[in-house]
């Protein structure tokens, strides 16, 4: 069955499904340091739902923050408006990251490889890019110092490959226990959620492999979706499709973001500047 | 303080290969000052901004710039900074060098700059390539009193930091509400201080403890309202996010940029008219 078939065949979308998982992954009162789009979108369902006293941290410096719509910028003004409080960034960076009051960092990225290493840099040679990405922002601290992170990423052989063009952020860096070894505070990609499944460090060799699939998605699939031999955990759990009522709640918010970004921006000029 | 159009105010204050930091994170970006340096033709300015955004998209594309310092080079929320891609991949319309380093550094290294170090301190606990490229600019030092390894971060200090704030009062005290990004920190760290903001009020209402720049501060302020557009001004108006998606289909193509630019910047007078001219402001 193809992708459009699949989706026809199923209640859900495999946005819906990714942002309801990585919601799935947050306790209530944990302290994320969230980023714009899915994960975005998955923290304020986690909040909406079953972990009403998560503490939502945007590295715009807002924290304690419960937007009633979906940011389109990490500066969004809503964040502000709804936050406990509004700190200048040297403070998100030094006070709360750094010295270790974060529980949970979402990160993306362009690429990914076998130990949840990432980049965000650069495709090609640096020197010479054939894509200049956006670049770091706030990653490699996230990934360093936050207790655990969790990467969201759609899987294709291009994005999930065997070596990096260049490390942004890092993983379990050359796996085997390189990470904690080097000193890193943090833990490390606690999971990968991608649209296929999750994928998790195996606890000896910290390599990534699938530990979980969508009601639907064929072991073999994911792993034609990957640019590495994907390794697959003795068992390989089949998750439950989303809860109708967390799918509704996630579509209203998106409805909800979506009327209250429609309308145009009026600015008011002084009659005479 | 000097109460200057923002004409003025560039023409004074910003001189071709400057280091400019024209702050705001994500939040009071100011476009109004960045079009003016667009229109006055400054060349080969050093510049700085922890998220380029639009606003140095724009700059790089019309030449202004020779070399950026940043953090996060995307279109937020949409995708890529086309202008600076091509400047970076193609070096369209020419070469670009750039200083990459994270918002975390970004932040301690503007911190620095306003007390007058010469480095700020951070963790090294980090792995990144960054650290590795013939460009990267922090450094590991020893603590004089654990032993332990951290990263001296070297300071920024720019030779003009140019803000958009709220408000200014009679006096020349100047306000800025919600988010702050690394505002204070850039504008202390700054040799120059140059501010646009929405409105001149006579008291400004609030806390002591609110972010206020002090008059003797600012070398000069500018009263532009609108002046963040399409980026936006907590209190006075939202992100024109039409106009951030708009962005990335005008500035994919050379051609369509230059023409862009040309009939919305070049050829306007100033910020009341470019926002007339796009049907924001009456």
């Amino acid at each position: 069955m193809n992708a459009a078939a699949r989706t026809a065949a199923r209640a859900w979308t495999a946005d819906e499904m990714m942002t309801v998982t990585a919601a799935r992954h947050l306790r209530d009162g944990a302290v994320c340091f969230v980023g714009i789009g899915l994960p975005s979108a998955a923290c304020n369902l986690a909040r909406l739902t079953h972990a009403p006293n998560l503490v939502l941290i945007y590295e715009s410096g807002t924290v304690g923050t419960r937007p009633s719509v979906l940011p389109l910028s990490i500066g969004d003004g809503e964040l502000a408006e709804t936050a406990d409080c509004v700190v200048p960034l040297p403070e998100i960076f030094a006070h709360y990251l750094q010295a270790g009051r974060v529980d949970v960092g979402f990160l993306g990225a362009a690429q990914i490889d076998r130990f949840g290493n990432l980049n965000s840099t650069v495709i090609g040679s640096y020197a010479r890019p054939s894509v200049r990405l956006p670049g770091s922002g706030g990653a490699p601290e996230i990934a360093t110092h936050a207790r655990e992170v969790l990467v969201v990423m759609k899987q294709s052989p291009r994005s999930f490959v065997p070596q990096l063009d260049f490390r942004t952020s890092c993983g379990y860096l050359d796996g085997g226990g390189a990470r904690r070894a080097s000193g890193c505070p943090g833990s490390g990609p606690r999971a990968v959620i991608t649209d296929f499944g999750v994928l998790r460090p195996r606890a000896d060799t910290d390599e990534l492999e699938l530990a979980a699939v969508y009601p639907g998605v064929a072991v073999d699939a994911a792993r034609a979706a990957t640019g590495w031999p994907l390794r697959v955990a003795p068992e390989v759990e089949v998750l439950a499709a989303p809860d109708p009522r967390d799918l509704a709640c996630l579509r209203d918010l998106h409805a909800r973001t979506q009327a209250a970004h429609a309308a145009p921006v009026r600015i008011a000029l002084p009659a005479k500047l | 303080m000097a109460l200057l159009p923002l004409r003025d105010a560039i023409e004074r204050h910003v001189r071709d290969g400057q280091s400019v930091a024209l702050e705001g994170f994500t939040h009071l970006i100011p476009f109004a000052a960045g079009h003016e340096i667009i229109r006055q033709g400054r060349r080969d300015l050093h510049l700085v901004r922890m998220t380029p955004d639009l606003i140095y998209d724009q700059m790089i594309g019309m030449g202004c710039a020779s070399r950026l310092t940043f953090s996060w080079g995307g279109n937020p929320g949409v995708g890529s900074l086309h202008r600076l891609r091509d400047a970076v991949e193609k070096h369209w319309p020419a070469p670009l060098a750039i200083v990459e380093r994270t918002h975390a550094e970004m932040a301690v290294a503007y911190q620095a700059g306003a007390g007058g170090l010469p480095f700020g301190l951070m963790q090294r606990h980090v792995q990144t390539d960054l650290a590795a490229l013939p460009e990267a600019v922090v450094k590991p030092i020893e603590c004089p009193f654990t032993g332990e390894t951290l990263s001296a971060v070297p300071a920024i200090k720019p030779d003009v930091t140019i803000l958009h704030a709220q408000q200014v009062d009679a006096q020349g005290n100047v306000l800025i509400r919600g988010i702050v990004g690394a505002a204070k920190e850039a504008a202390m760290a700054a040799r120059c201080l140059v501010v646009t903001v929405e409105e001149r009020v006579e008291r400004l209402r609030t806390e002591s403890n609110a972010l206020i720049l002090p008059s003797w501060l600012v070398a000069s302020v500018s009263v532009v309202p609108g002046g963040a557009y399409p980026s936006y001004a907590q209190g006075y108006y939202p992100r024109d996010n039409g106009f951030y998606l708009a962005w990335d289909e005008i500035a994919r193509d050379r051609e369509t940029f230059r023409r862009w630019m040309q009939q919305h910047v070049l050829d306007v007078r100033d910020h009341a008219q470019f926002l007339r001219a796009l049907g924001v402001a009456a």
